[in-house]
């Protein structure tokens, strides 16, 4: 008689408070917004009724790099919190300010639909696998983050992105909870 | 119609220690007033001055920002008259210059020349948008562009003139941003 077989343990839940304690250990104070599904009740609702963020919602991704790159002339961090359809969009505009004026934009990108136990790069959706070739290509450090372990590398990569006037992007790949 | 050098000449005089965000004609013209320190100039991704003007605008309360933009630049990113009437900082000027063209990418026209961009802005949430037709017009409101509380959005007709000397790299060199940098820092 065969034995029973375990289920898979599902993942556990990726919480979105130690995500917006990086943010604040790395200095964020504005965080920059289109909504996104992936991101929308795990990090953006609290971060919008959090006492040390400042959050501005705009209309089009692309808006959030000017922004971050004024504010970081003033010394004011920021976080551009976009899905990854938004990022796309805001090609151009990372081409000239994160990358060709190395400028100190920190992206946090939500990659909608991303399969839980598959690399992004192998991902069903087009869109989600090409994001990490693309950074490549761009020249954009950036870090995966899975699990509540990963979110230890976000304040420090953040601190290196303003210390070296340069961009990083963080890969939400699960779905972030909030109690 | 507003001859746009004449126009910033006239801003110029009455300047100190304002951050002005310029792109493309709008810049050049406005570099040709003279150099300043605490000039930004926004190129490589039309439509995002005014979008960097914000965050300065934010990150230094304190200072006035005014934006020297283009209808077409703006066209392309119309989305940051709403999010500007939202967060509505006070020390935030936004002047338009209106010909309707393309002016640096050929002179063509805008899909509509007479779009109402200060009709626009008003309705986008920025109450004190207004349309300027005359240089007089312009000079006579400088002052409360520097001294009342905004967001204030401003359409300058102007007429399409000869271009003034532009060079992108020198403008945007990386040595003039750190020199922004510093001014902005030290000042």
């Amino acid at each position: 008689m065969p034995a029973a077989q375990t289920p898979l343990e599902a993942p556990p839940p990726l919480q979105g408070a130690l995500i917006i304690d990086a943010l604040k250990k790395g200095g964020v104070e504005y965080v920059l917004s289109v909504p996104d599904l992936h991101t929308s009740s795990g990090l953006l609702k609290p971060i919008s009724t959090d006492p040390d963020l400042k959050l501005i919602r705009v209309c089009k991704e692309d808006e959030t790099l000017g922004i971050a790159a004024g504010l970081s002339y003033g010394d004011k961090r920021a976080l551009v919190l976009v899905q990854y359809t938004g990022f796309l969009y805001a090609m151009n505009a990372i081409r000239a300010i994160a990358c060709e004026h190395s400028m100190p934009i920190c992206m946090m990108i939500g990659l909608l639909g991303k399969e839980p136990d598959t690399p992004s790069r192998e991902s069903a959706r087009f869109g989600v696998r090409i994001i990490e070739p693309m950074l490549d290509v761009l020249g954009i450090a950036y870090h995966r983050i899975a699990s509540d372990a990963d979110t230890a590398l976000i304040a420090p990569a953040i601190a290196a992105a303003y210390a070296g006037s340069k961009p990083v992007a963080f890969l939400i790949e699960r779905r972030p909870v909030h109690p | 119609m507003i001859d746009r050098k004449q126009a910033w000449a006239q801003l110029s005089r009455h300047l100190t220690d304002e951050i002005v965000v310029a792109t493309y004609s709008s810049a050049t013209d406005w570099l040709a007033t003279g150099e300043r320190t605490l000039n930004y100039f926004s190129f490589g991704a039309m439509g995002l001055a005014s979008s960097h003007g914000l965050g300065l605008a934010l990150a230094r309360p304190e200072r006035r920002v005014i934006v020297l933009d283009g209808d077409g630049s703006l066209l392309m990113n119309l989305g940051t008259l709403v999010t500007i009437g939202a967060v509505a900082p006070k020390n935030f000027v936004h002047i338009v210059a209106h010909n309707g063209s393309y002016e640096a990418n050929g002179g063509h026209p805008l899909p509509d020349r007479n779009v109402d961009l200060a009709g626009i802005a008003r309705t986008s949430g920025i109450a004190r948008s207004h349309t300027i037709r005359t240089l007089e017009d312009f000079t006579a409101m400088i002052p409360a562009l520097l001294h009342e509380d905004g967001p204030i959005f401003v359409e300058l007709m102007i007429e399409q003139g000869e271009l003034s000397p532009r060079s992108y790299k020198d403008m945007y060199r990386a040595a003039r941003r750190s020199a922004f940098r510093h001014a902005l820092q030290n000042g």
